[in-house]
């Protein structure tokens, strides 16, 4: 097949993912944007398949349709609240990839170069147009595959340690290697020092060396970074994950694989600065792990804690006309997602306001309160970002914080000394009336005392947040 | 323990601490209940009722008070009864503790612990022992029904067939709990009810009492009732004249006047001056709500009922409460009991006077033989919601020019932007060959258009964003594709492995993305 049909093809198959992200952009446009990129991506397979170079179509078929039966079958299994895990887990997988087609491309540039001119003419494939160029273009594939494999390998293991720590395998605390981030720097120098040792020789070893280094990078920086940051990880590796395409598209010289690797590259840089501002961190200090010190004495927070059962919040809530609820990690943990649908389906079967305010770093995955609400079935035009609703708090009779701590912290605005101080906070503490389930008593994520807790007009519903909410169900009517 | 009640001492004082009811209910709490011989007769309570209800009637006050453990009476106790008090006794009354040294000082020394009824903080809990609140309420009432008794015309307007007659006008000052009875009782005796605080935040009040809120044209930061308990502050001098004006604008529409602003621990205001009064029609009406303290109307004498030269009645009676004195007594005593109920947790008949309690610890003014008034503030604040703290509006100037200046400050910014990333790629240019720039571009491009597309995905979809954007980072899927027919069987392996694996990532990826924005769905 021609040349040129393959360069249509990808032509058509990149304004096709550009139009699958952006109909992102809203719920409804969303279903039909999945279609561009499926079409998309399928017209790209096809039209390598057919185009030049390709061969060992059997394999490569066969090898596609064993990796989509898998796909298919995780994507049909997955709980939903188990999606940070799956995409940590298929973030790995891009990652190794990428390490393997820069590595076949290493080989081959090797086999290439070995071979006399007459011999090149004959060639087909990757293997022709690796022997089209010149040596300054040899140098700059070189750079540019031994930074695919880099990257690549960033990719693979901070994803399979994002994977661990969200799946629970891995204890999801910020722990370091003694040396910390002197081994980072360490192994990024010997990184380095490999690129310039590969430039000259083009071997193989400093490659290998390199891959083990960059292996060792993406362990530790992940194992480094404490759970409720996972949000700005997976972001994160999303990026890598593009930018490692693109630099591979770079040294294959295709542009389908540039385009893509920089859209989505991109899409995870933004989608990071997102979760930092709404942690009001900067990305480098959540990338280096752990909290800062804090600058001073914090507030010490006065009150106690009081208690209310069953009966209390049943009560609050029949008599509530406007209700906010607000979902955290702990929501997804004790997976009450369906429950509290449940809820909200009885309380507006009242005609009751009820609505559900979002943080952006709730959970674990950017959106992915979002996503566990509309698998419940509840509907997405209730369900409010945290500017959208943060002004509506002052009118509202009843918010109940579900399994969220840190996200609704007054701390943050009040006392210039906490650790998350300045991070945007939803205001729930404004509404006339808080309700807050909870396991215990104890501090959240980042261990600092939530003075929320300890409002006069805040009372703690304690137990499982599944369990308090069956028990709570019945009673209201 | 025993509670018990005497008679009243006080010269036409016909309320009474326990009635035949509340002694029932204090018995459920476990104590057992005494009564002075005919304490209750003027209030219309027999001794006879009591003692159907279980009440032991005891002769004299002497012994009344040595017997009982704690005495529940109403007005605050005269020279007599301080006497009487013993160690460990336990009196609640009224007992007006800041202008009452003597009292006080009998009360240490006795050592009897001493709850003062009109201490109990204004707070929604101790609303059921407010016997402030119950006793204005049936000040306010009665205010309105002596008014009327002095007044020689209807109240409401009728137009029979004798002639029409025109409603009266009635004004109540100050918007308090006896000023909203009053405001009740006389708009459904048919009058038009004006009414006038100097906390606006209870103009909502009067109007859903039916009377009509006189406001002031007068621009003020009002102090917030919420932060002195609920009760007036003291107001400024432009606004008080602000307000005499007002008073005096109106003075001669009104028939009927009720006063009943009352400041904490203060001489009433005088709000209806004598000019105002001279301007009032003959038969007009003043009820002088606060003549105990010295009246609204300095023209006002207390206990008395007076008739101006100009034929306006003032009425300055302070014993409205016993005036009325079985609901009195009821309301009272009911207040009586709810204290009790607060200082009895267990219902076993013992006394737990528990400092720690909010509402417990404010009405008591002795206690161990220390004074213990004035109470430190409740706990619990705040009656009425705090207002809103309203953001200083800015010009429209300031406001242009806070855009301009954020235009100016994106504009440098995008520029300065674009002139490094002009520099780069024109650094770039000048080394790279040929063939890497056109890839170069279309990155550069991608990424351009990456970050004007992401920015406009719904935060509720980002979950749906990372796995779609997992899928199509699987596209490296074409470099494997690419390279798996050339060379070695080391190649093709790994070019397979790599296949396999975007395979599951963007079946995966895709699917996943399907099945959950399926499930967003509208209401």
């Amino acid at each position: 097949m021609e040349f040129g049909f393959t360069t249509a093809a990808y032509v058509v198959a990149a304004v096709l993912f550009i139009l699958s992200l952006d109909g992102l952009s809203g719920q409804e446009s969303a279903k039909r944007a999945v279609w561009y990129g499926i079409v998309g991506m399928a017209l790209a397979v096809a039209a390598t398949l057919v185009g030049p170079g390709s061969g060992y179509w059997f394999v490569s078929l066969v090898m596609i349709a064993g990796g989509g039966a898998i796909g298919y079958q995780l994507a049909t299994k997955v709980q939903m609240t188990q999606m940070p895990e799956l995409v940590a887990a298929m973030h790995s997988l891009v990652g190794l990839a990428a390490v393997f087609v820069g590595l076949i491309a290493h080989i081959e540039l090797g086999r290439v170069l070995a071979m006399d001119d007459a011999v090149k003419k004959s060639l087909e494939g990757f293997a022709a147009l690796l022997a089209k160029k010149d040596g300054v273009e040899i140098g700059i594939l070189r750079v540019e595959l031994f930074l695919g494999i880099f990257i690549g390998a960033i990719t693979f293991t901070g994803s399979v340690i994002a994977y661990g720590k969200l799946a629970g395998k891995v204890d999801s605390a910020a722990t370091k290697l003694p040396g910390g981030h002197m081994l980072n720097a360490g192994a990024a120098i010997l990184s380095a020092v490999c690129l310039i040792w590969y430039m000259n020789t083009g071997g193989f070893f400093p490659l290998f060396l390199m891959t083990l280094a960059a292996l060792f990078i993406g362990y530790h920086l992940i194992m480094g970074i404490g759970g409720a940051d996972m949000p700005v990880v997976v972001s994160m590796l999303n990026s890598y994950s593009g930018w490692a395409a693109a630099a591979i598209g770079f040294s294959l010289g295709n542009d389908l694989l540039i385009v893509v690797g920089a859209l989505v590259g991109s899409s995870g840089a933004i989608l990071s600065y997102i979760m930092c501002k709404a942690m009001n961190r900067s990305f480098v200090s959540v990338i280096l792990g752990g909290f800062g010190g804090p600058a001073g004495e914090q507030m010490a927070v006065e009150g106690e804690q009081v208690a209310i059962d069953t009966d209390g919040v049943a009560t609050a809530l029949n008599e509530a006309d406007s209700v906010i609820i607000i979902p955290g990690y702990g929501m997804a943990v004790a997976q009450a997602q369906a429950t509290v649908a449940e809820l909200v389906r009885k309380l507006r079967a009242q005609g009751k306001n009820v609505r559900f305010a979002i943080h952006p770093v709730a959970g674990r995955l950017p959106g992915h309160m979002n996503v566990l609400l509309a698998e419940a079935k509840v509907p997405y035009d209730i369900v409010m970002e945290m500017d959208e609703i943060n002004e509506d708090f002052p009118d509202t009779d009843v918010a109940i914080v579900i399994g969220s701590n840190d996200i609704v912290n007054p701390a943050a605005q009040d006392d210039p000394n906490s650790p998350i101080a300045g991070m945007p906070v939803l205001e729930c503490w404004k509404a006339k009336q808080v309700f807050v389930s909870k396991r215990g008593q104890g501090t959240g994520y980042s261990g600092i005392e939530n003075p929320l807790f300890f409002k006069d007009n805040t009372r703690m519903y304690y137990g499982d947040a599944k369990e308090s909410l069956d028990k709570l169900l019945p009673m209201i009517d | 323990m025993k509670i018990g009640t005497p008679k009243e001492v006080f010269e036409g004082e016909n309320r009474v601490g326990m009635t035949p009811e509340s002694a029932k209910q204090l018995q459920k709490l476990g104590y057992d209940c005494i009564i002075e011989a005919g304490a209750g007769a003027n209030a219309g309570f027999s001794d006879a009722l009591y003692k159907e209800a279980g009440v032991e009637v005891v002769k004299t006050a002497a012994a009344l008070w040595k017997d009982a453990d704690i005495v529940a009476k109403v007005r605050q106790p005269e020279t007599a009864e301080l006497k009487r008090m013993r160690e460990g006794q336990t009196l609640i009354s009224f007992f007006t503790p800041a202008a009452n040294d003597a009292g006080m000082d009998a009360a240490k020394t006795k050592g009897t612990n001493v709850i003062a009824m009109e201490m109990v903080p204004r707070i929604s809990r101790a609303q059921k022992m407010d016997a402030l609140s119950s006793m204005a309420n049936i000040a306010g009432y009665r205010a309105v029904i002596e008014a009327g008794n002095n007044f020689p015309r209807f109240f409401t307007g009728q137009i029979t067939a004798a002639g029409k007659v025109p409603p009266a006008k009635v004004l109540v000052v100050g918007a308090g709990v006896a000023g909203l009875a009053a405001i009740g009782t006389s708009t459904s005796l048919g009058a038009i009810t004006y009414a006038f605080d100097v906390r606006p935040e209870v103009a909502e009040q009067v109007e859903s009492m039916g009377a009509e809120f006189v406001f002031l044209d007068f621009e003020e930061e009002q102090a917030d009732g919420a932060a002195t308990g609920g009760y007036a502050a003291v107001s400024s001098p432009e606004f008080a004249a602000a307000q005499l004006a007002k008073f005096r604008e109106i003075a001669p529409d009104m028939d009927i006047v009720i006063t009943t602003a009352l400041i904490p621990n203060r001489e009433a205001p005088e709000l209806w001056t004598k000019d105002m009064v001279e301007s009032m029609k003959p038969g007009s009406v003043i009820v002088d709500l606060a003549a105990e303290k010295g009246g609204n109307c300095k023209m006002t004498v207390m206990d008395e009922k007076i008739v101006t030269d100009n034929g306006v009645t003032i009425i300055g009676y302070t014993d409205f409460p016993s005036r009325m004195a079985a609901q009195a007594s009821t309301l009272y005593a009911t207040n009586i009991r709810h204290m009790m109920t607060d200082l009895t947790p267990e219902k076993d008949g013992q006394i737990n006077h528990d400092m720690e309690d909010d509402v417990i610890r404010g009405a008591t003014v002795t206690f161990d033989k220390e004074i213990t008034f004035p109470p430190p503030p409740p706990k619990v604040q705040a009656i009425a919601a705090k207002p809103k703290e309203v953001v200083p509006e800015l010009t429209p100037e300031e406001k242009r020019a806070a855009e301009t200046a954020a235009f100016k400050a994106q504009t440098k910014q995008q520029v300065t932007l674009l002139a490094v990333g002009a520099a780069l790629l024109l650094g770039v240019g000048l080394i790279a060959p040929a063939s890497f720039m056109q890839h170069f571009i279309v990155f550069v491009l991608a990424v351009f258009v990456g970050f004007q597309v992401i920015w406009g995905v719904a935060h509720s979809l980002h979950t749906p964003l990372m796995a779609v954007t997992n899928a199509i980072s699987s596209i490296i899927i074409l470099g494997a594709l690419i390279q798996i027919a050339s060379g070695s069987f080391l190649v093709i392996l790994l070019a397979a492995l790599s296949v396999f694996m975007t395979g599951i990532n963007i079946f995966g990826g895709f699917l996943v993305t399907r099945r959950m924005l399926a499930m967003f769905q509208k209401s």
